[in-house]
């Protein structure tokens, strides 16, 4: 399959010139689509660990800090004895003006603000708490409590970033076509261009199998060449992209790790659009032959 | 009644039997031909240009099939030759094509090894085989050069030294001395009497009567596309009995089948 020496004069034609820059294209958009299943599988990963079992209960705030504290109070006596909560945490007031900042900005006397208090609050993922039935409940104690089930949104979220990965995928199938009809085509090319010596070949008794090797093995070459360059140029291209998302500070895009598994798969990337467009060349060597001498 | 080979003749390597050729809708350029040739004949295959010569050779290395008739090579009728059989065939045959087909980016060692590597013989032998072939053909100090540098006769004894490679059971050569002066030409005639002691079948097509009168071998001749194997009657209008080159004509020798 790695024979050097061919038999047919391929290194003469221009389809040389041609395959390899044609791989190399669809190699760049397949890292590109890669990465972005990558980049978005991370990002599941961290909501699902991060988000997935919290919720926030939010309570309004009162005409003074004492009724402030019995409110919070009231609810936090509800959520210490509510099964499924695992854990809940009052964010401070510094921490909430903290949050509050990129929208209020530095402006005086922000403690004399109304603003409502957070509660964190961590739920035992195999639990079935029921958030609308746990707001109903808090409101009882507290009219005006509200809870955000991150759960009822991430889960939105999730649904859509599918949706987004099985597009991925479906524009790697479709670059996948496209090697194998560009294959196609440059193979049929090939062979109405190497007609003659392909003729001579067989009256010496060639078998199909043998010119289709050649064939395939160039078919490879070609591939891995154009593959390797199209990775080449992916590289500084995700680059750019990265550090595009961290500049405009994308907090929901987690920070781009770029392990070993994740080296081997945008390595296979090349290799197997090298080896689509071997066997994609042997097929169609041996079903036009058929037709031949 | 159209001819028939004898039932008698043992295993015939070449055997036509009411062969007809036409190209596309055209006239039949080959017709009625029936004969038989047995393992180590050798023939030589007159006639005019467009007589058909090349079109029978080409139905003896396979490359065309027969329009109606039946041909059997090596014992082996080739309409009933599945495709995956053919190259085992195809490897028995040893042809010169009239206009060499060789490969011209391919160098004169690599064009001879052909056959050999096709066949999936050892890169040593391989070796071994080619640069004596053709240090034989007087190409020793052009293994390394591509056809299209080397004149036509050079290129002739390229395509004969890759036609003979493998010792193949049936050879077939086209205009075999066609490039080549007299004395090369005898030469290569000599190589393909050789192969033909060893037991291959040779069957040269030519229009060099002075070979034809010297090596004295059995005769055929194609005469508007029907073959024509009356001998005496071939030799008589060719002139063939006339003093020649050499020694003159002997009189054809064993495994020729006639024809009733």
């Amino acid at each position: 399959m790695f024979r050097r020496r061919s038999d047919l004069p391929m290194n003469e034609d221009t389809l040389g010139r041609f395959l390899p820059w044609l791989i190399a294209f669809m190699v760049f958009l397949s890292a590109l689509a890669l990465a972005g299943m990558l980049a978005l599988n991370d990002a599941v990963d961290r909501w699902d660990t991060g988000l997935n079992a919290t919720i926030t209960v939010q309570i309004p705030p009162g005409a003074t800090a004492r009724e402030d504290e019995q409110r919070l109070g009231r609810i936090v006596n509800v959520l210490a004895a509510k099964p499924g909560v695992e854990r809940y945490e009052t964010l401070s007031k510094d921490r909430l003006f903290q949050l509050l900042k990129p929208w209020i900005g530095n402006v005086g006397q922000v403690e004399e603000l109304p603003i409502p208090i957070l509660i964190d609050v961590t739920v035992d993922r195999n639990s079935n708490l029921d958030a609308q039935g746990l707001a109903k409940e808090l409101s009882a104690r507290v009219p005006g409590v509200s809870v955000d089930d991150h759960r009822v949104w991430l889960s939105q979220l999730v649904r859509l970033v599918t949706v987004i990965q099985a597009l991925a995928w479906a524009v790697l199938g479709l670059i996948g076509l496209a090697t194998i009809g560009t294959v196609v085509f440059t193979t049929r090319t090939g062979l109405a261009i190497h007609r003659e010596a392909i003729e001579v070949l067989h009256l010496i008794g060639a078998q199909d199998a043998y010119i289709a090797r050649q064939f395939a093995s160039r078919a490879l070459g070609l591939g891995l060449k154009g593959g390797f360059l199209g990775l080449v140029l992916a590289v500084p291209t995700l680059a750019g992209i990265g550090y595009l998302a961290m500049e405009t500070g994308a907090t929901m895009v987690p920070k781009p790790e770029f392990g070993l598994l994740k080296a081997i798969g945008f390595l296979t990337l090349p290799v197997a659009v090298a080896l689509l467009a071997m066997f994609t060349a042997r097929s169609t060597v041996m079903r036009n032959l058929k037709r031949m001498v | 009644m159209p001819p028939k080979v004898k039932d008698s003749d043992p295993e015939s390597i070449v055997r036509f039997e009411n062969v007809g050729l036409r190209y596309g809708l055209g006239p039949e350029v080959l017709q009625d031909i029936t004969f038989a040739l047995e393992p180590a004949s050798f023939r030589f295959l007159l006639g005019e240009s467009g007589a058909g010569k090349s079109s029978l050779l080409k139905l003896l290395y396979m490359a065309l099939r027969p329009t109606r008739g039946q041909i059997s090579l090596f014992g082996r009728n080739v309409a009933n030759t599945s495709r995956g059989e053919l190259p085992r065939m195809r490897r028995r045959v040893g042809v010169v094509f009239q206009e060499f087909r060789l490969l011209d980016h391919l160098s004169a060692f690599d064009n001879v090894a052909l056959p050999m590597r096709v066949a999936g013989t050892k890169e040593s032998d391989v070796r071994r085989h080619v640069e004596e072939l053709l240090t034989w053909v007087g190409l020793k100090d052009h293994l390394n050069s591509r056809p299209p540098t080397l004149s036509g006769g050079q290129q002739q004894r390229i395509a004969i030294a890759r036609a003979v490679i493998t010792r193949p059971k049936l050879l077939l050569a086209d205009e075999p001395t066609g490039n080549v002066d007299d004395k090369m030409g005898l030469r290569l005639m000599h190589l393909f009497e050789e192969l033909n002691k060893l037991g291959t079948t040779v069957i040269v097509a030519t229009h060099n009567l002075g070979i034809v009168r010297q090596m004295a071998h059995p005769v055929m001749r194609l005469e508007k596309g029907r073959l024509n194997m009356d001998e005496a009657e071939i030799i008589s209008d060719l002139g063939l009995d006339e003093p020649g080159i050499g020694a003159g004509r002997a009189p054809a020798g064993p495994g020729f089948s006639r024809i009733h």
